[in-house]
C-alpha cells in the first residue's frame, strides 16, 4: 500500500502484476479489495472478470466483465482502505484520523503506540504517517482481533510499521520497555482515564497524547486525570458535511412587467439569473427553451455523520 | 594553527548536527520556534539568537534564555537588578481538584462595576514591579486588597485570577513549530494569507492526498508555502514535494522557513512549471543556469515577508538564514516524472478557477492518483467537480467542508466554546483514472 516498496509505487509504467491488492471500484459506495491471482476471478452482479485480463494493465483502469460491464481497478490507500476493510469493531473515519495524525505531530520516524487496535483503520494511516523509519506499537485486549489486524497488516503491505500486541492497557498500562519511547500516543478505550498515567510514562517529554471517547463523561474524566500531568488540554469534535453536485436546467424568466423584448435581444444576463423561478406556472407560461439555462448547484447532502467522538488532546509537561 | 582552526569551527558543527536531528527536542540558536503566550492568546515564531528581543506589553525581553532549552519548556517573566527578562520556570505537581462548584452558595449579586473594588492604584503595582515584585506577589497583593473577590462565586474568582495572571505573569511557552501549529497560528492572526485554510481542513488535504514518505507530491501551492511545508514534513526528506505554477516564476513559499526542516527535507522541495512538466519529452532550455537565478530571486524575497509573520514585537536583530527552500527541479526529477506520473496531488490555488486549473495538472499525475483540491468558495470547486465527472476523468469525486468545534472541559462546566470558526475551506477530492480503454 505504501510506496516504501518502490516495485510498488503508482506509475504509468507499472502494470498490475500476480499477487497485487487491489481495490475493485464499482461505485463510490461500492468497493472491494481483491489480490488478484493468475486464475483468479471476481464475480458482481455485472458477471464475472478473470484476473489474468486485468494483469499488466496500469492502475486506475476499466476491466470489463463477460457481459461487457466494467469496473476500475485502484492503488489500496488508507482512505480507500477504511471503507473496505471488515468492521469488527466501530471504527475511525477521514476527518477524525486525519484530524488525530496532524495533531498528534506524527511524522516520519515517530513512534507512537495505540490502543485498542480494533479494526485498524486508524493504525493504516499512523503506519503511513511513520513510514519509513518509524514504528506503530499497537495494542488489543482481544486475541482474536488482534490476530485478524495483523492479518489485514500483512495483506496490505504495512506489517513492517505495525506491531501488534495482545494486552489489556486500561488494566495493566503499556509495557515497560516502551517507557519513554514514544512521541505520541492515541487511546480508544472504555475507560481512558485508567490507561493514562501510563500513557504519560511512555511519553516522550512535551509528546501528545489523544483520547478519543464517544461521550462526555468519558472526556470529563480524561481530562480530570490529565491535569496532573499534561499540558494544552484540548478538546475538539471533527465532522463533514458532503455536497451534492448536479446540472440542472432552470428557467431564466423575466421578472413580471418586464418587458418580453428585452429579454429577448439582450439574451440572459446575469442580474436576472437571479429572478430564477422554482414557481412552475411563470416557467410554464413564459416556456421558451432559449429561456433554460445548464447551471452546476451544489448543496449539502440531506444526511451525515452527526457525531463519532470527542478528540481530547494533552501534551506532557516538560519537566527536566 | 591547525588547532585554532579546530575550534572556531567547532561551534557551527554543534549547531548544525543539531539541526540535522529529524525530530529535534531542543531548541538551538539559529532554528525557528513558536512562542505561545498564555495558553494560545498569543502565537508568535522567531528565529532564536542570542539578540532576538520579543516584547511582552510594554516590555522587550531577550530570547536567550530560550536558546538550548527542550521544547515543551514554560518561562516565566522575573524582574532582576538589570530590568525583566525570561525565566524557565518548571512546573509544580497540581492535585486535581475536583471540588463541585455547583453546590457553591455565593454569587455575584453584590457586585458593582464602579471601579472602585480595587485599593491600589496603578502606580503602586508599577511600584512593585520595579522593585521585583514577581508576578504571584502581585496577584496576591490584588487579592488581598481587593473589596469583592472574596464574595464571588468561585468560578468568577478562578476567572479573576486567570486574567490578573496573564497581565502581571505572563506565561511563555516554546513550542516546536509544526504544520499543525504554523496553520493555526496563521489561521487565527493572518488566515487571508494561507486562504482560510483552518487546520482540520489541511490535514484532510494531506489525508485525501495520501502523503507518505517516498511519494512525489505535485502541489500548487498559492498559500504562502503552508501546504508545500505540510507535505515536506510528511516526506521527511524521501521522495518530492513539487510546487507547480502558471507563467514564469514560482509561487512563494517563505512559509516553509517556519518549520526547523534539515537541509535533508529542503531539498526535497522543489519546483517547475506547468509547461516544464506538460512538455513532451525533449531538453529543457536554459535548465542550468535558471537554477541560480530562481534561487537568489527566492532569498529576497524570504527577508522580505519572513518578517511580516513574526509578530512586530518581534525583531531579529541578527537573522541566521535557514537553507532556503524551492530550488528548480533537477532534469532528470522533471524526466521521472514524466515517465511515472505524480503519486499525488494538493491544490490550494486562492485566486484561480479550479477547473481551468485541475484540466492542465491532473493528466501530470499517475492514473489511480488521488488528488485533493482545497478552495474557499463552493462554487468553483462544484464546477470543477461537474467537469471532472463529464470528462471522465477522475471518480470517488467528493465535496466536503470540515466542521470542528472545541470544548471547554471543566468540572461541571463542560461546553463547547462560545465562539468558534464557521468556516475553514471546501476540499475537493477524488481519484484520477485513465481516460484510454
Amino acid at each position: 500500500m505504501l510506496p516504501t516498496d518502490s516495485n510498488k509505487a503508482l506509475s504509468f509504467k507499472r502494470g498490475i502484476q500476480d499477487g497485487d491488492l487491489v481495490i475493485v471500484y464499482e461505485r463510490h459506495d461500492v468497493m472491494k479489495p481483491v489480490k488478484v491471482t493468475k486464475d483468479g476471478v471476481l464475480q458482481n452482479r455485472f458477471g464475472f472478470y478473470k484476473h489474468s485480463d486485468w494483469i499488466g494493465k496500469p492502475l486506475g483502469t476499466k476491466v470489463f466483465s463477460n457481459k461487457g460491464k466494467f469496473v476500475y481497478l485502484l492503488a489500496p490507500t488508507p482512505e480507500l482502505w477504511t471503507l473496505v476493510l471488515s468492521h469488527r469493531t466501530q471504527i475511525l473515519y477521514i476527518a477524525d484520523i486525519s484530524f488525530v495524525v496532524m495533531y498528534l505531530e506524527v511524522v516520519p520516524g515517530c513512534v507512537v503506540l495505540e490502543s485498542g487496535t480494533g479494526s485498524g483503520s486508524l493504525s493504516t494511516s499512523l503506519a503511513r504517517a511513520v513510514a519509513p523509519t518509524g514504528h506503530v506499537y499497537s495494542f488489543d485486549y482481544h486475541e482474536q482481533r488482534a490476530a485478524c489486524a495483523r492479518e489485514d497488516f500483512e495483506m496490505t503491505g504495512i506489517s513492517s510499521l505495525v506491531t501488534v500486541e495482545v494486552r489489556d492497557i486500561q488494566g495493566q498500562g503499556f509495557p515497560e520497555k516502551l517507557s519513554g519511547l514514544a512521541d505520541s500516543v492515541f487511546l480508544d478505550l472504555p475507560q481512558p482515564w485508567l490507561a493514562v498515567p501510563s500513557a504519560a510514562k511512555m511519553l516522550k517529554e512535551d509528546g501528545v497524547l489523544c483520547s478519543f471517547s464517544p461521550c462526555i463523561e468519558q472526556v470529563q474524566r480524561t481530562c480530570e486525570v490529565l491535569r496532573s500531568d499534561f499540558i494544552e488540554i484540548r478538546t475538539f469534535e471533527v465532522l463533514l458535511r458532503t455536497y451534492e453536485v448536479k446540472e440542472m436546467k432552470v428557467e431564466t424568466v423575466a421578472v413580471i412587467g418586464e418587458s418580453q423584448d428585452e429579454e429577448d435581444n439582450g439574451g440572459p444576463r446575469p442580474s436576472k439569473r437571479k429572478h430564477l423561478s422554482n414557481n412552475g406556472d411563470y416557467a410554464v407560461s413564459h416556456d421558451n427553451s432559449s429561456n433554460a439555462t445548464s447551471v452546476v448547484m451544489a448543496r449539502p447532502c440531506s444526511e451525515a455523520r452527526g457525531h463519532t467522538g470527542y478528540l481530547t488532546f494533552a501534551r506532557l509537561q516538560c519537566l527536566s | 594553527m591547525e588547532h585554532s582552526e579546530d575550534q572556531t569551527s567547532m561551534p557551527e558543527k554543534n549547531i548544525n548536527s543539531k539541526r540535522q536531528d529529524p525530530n529535534p527536542r531542543f531548541a538551538s540558536e539559529g532554528c525557528s520556534v513558536l512562542l505561545d503566550v498564555n495558553d494560545g492568546d498569543r502565537l508568535v515564531f522567531a528565529r532564536l539568537s542570542p539578540g532576538a528581543i520579543f516584547k511582552i506589553g510594554n516590555t522587550k525581553y531577550s530570547l536567550k534564555p530560550m536558546i538550548g532549552a527542550p521544547f515543551g519548556s514554560l518561562f516565566q517573566v522575573e524582574t532582576g537588578e538589570e530590568g525583566s527578562f525570561l525565566s524557565r520556570v518548571l512546573p509544580i505537581k497540581k492535585e486535581s481538584s475536583s471540588s463541585n462548584v455547583i453546590d457553591d452558595v455565593r454569587d455575584n449579586r453584590e457586585l458593582i462595576d464602579d471601579n472602585e473594588s480595587q485599593n491600589l492604584t496603578a502606580e503602586e503595582i508599577e511600584a512593585m514591579r520595579r522593585d521585583g515584585a514577581k508576578g504571584d506577589e502581585i496577584i496576591e497583593a490584588l487579592i488581598a486588597n481587593s473589596k469583592t473577590f472574596d464574595k464571588k462565586f468561585q468560578l468568577s474568582q478562578e476567572k479573576y485570577l486567570l486574567k490578573k495572571q496573564k497581565k502581571y505573569a505572563p506565561k511563555v511557552l516554546l513550542r516546536r513549530p509544526f504544520a499543525r501549529s504554523i496553520c493555526e497560528a496563521y489561521f487565527k492572526k493572518y488566515p487571508a494569507r494561507i486562504g482560510f485554510i483552518r487546520v482540520d481542513a489541511l490535514s484532510l488535504l494531506l489525508t485525501m492526498a495520501n502523503v507518505t514518505a517516498y511519494s512525489d507530491v505535485l502541489v500548487v501551492d498559492m498559500v504562502g508555502g503552508l501546504v508545500t511545508g505540510a507535505v515536506a514534513e510528511r516526506l521527511g526528506g524521501t521522495g518530492y514535494v513539487c510546487n507547480t505554477y502558471k507563467g514564469n516564476s514560482p509561487y512563494s513559499v517563505d512559509m516553509v522557513r517556519m518549520f526547523n526542516f534539515t537541509d535533508k527535507v529542503i531539498e526535497r522541495i522543489v519546483h517547475s512549471s506547468i509547461h516544464e512538466l506538460s512538455s513532451p519529452k525533449t531538453a529543457l532550455p536554459e535548465e542550468n543556469n535558471q537554477q541560480e537565478s530562481s534561487k537568489s530571486d527566492m532569498i529576497e524575497d524570504i527577508s522580505v515577508t519572513a518578517e511580516a509573520i513574526v509578530d512586530d514585537g518581534v525583531t531579529e536583530s541578527k537573522i541566521i538564514k535557514a537553507p532556503q527552500p524551492g530550488a528548480k527541479a533537477s532534469k532528470e526529477a522533471v524526466e521521472m516524472w514524466k515517465e511515472n506520473g505524480f503519486s499525488s496531488l494538493i491544490m490550494a490555488a486562492q485566486d484561480q478557477d479550479p477547473w481551468t486549473l485541475a484540466k492542465d495538472v491532473l493528466p501530470l499525475l499517475s492514473y489511480s492518483a488521488p488528488f485533493a483540491i482545497y478552495h474557499q468558495y463552493l462554487q468553483p470547486l462544484a464546477t470543477c467537480m461537474h467537469n471532472l465527472q463529464q470528462g471522465k476523468m477522475a471518480i470517488n469525486l467528493q465535496i466536503t467542508e470540515p466542521w470542528l468545534r472545541e470544548y471547554q472541559v471543566l468540572p461541571s462546566r463542560t461546553h463547547p466554546h462560545m465562539q468558534m470558526s464557521s468556516f475553514g475551506g471546501y476540499v475537493l477530492s477524488g481519484i484520477r483514472i485513465s481516460t484510454t480503454t
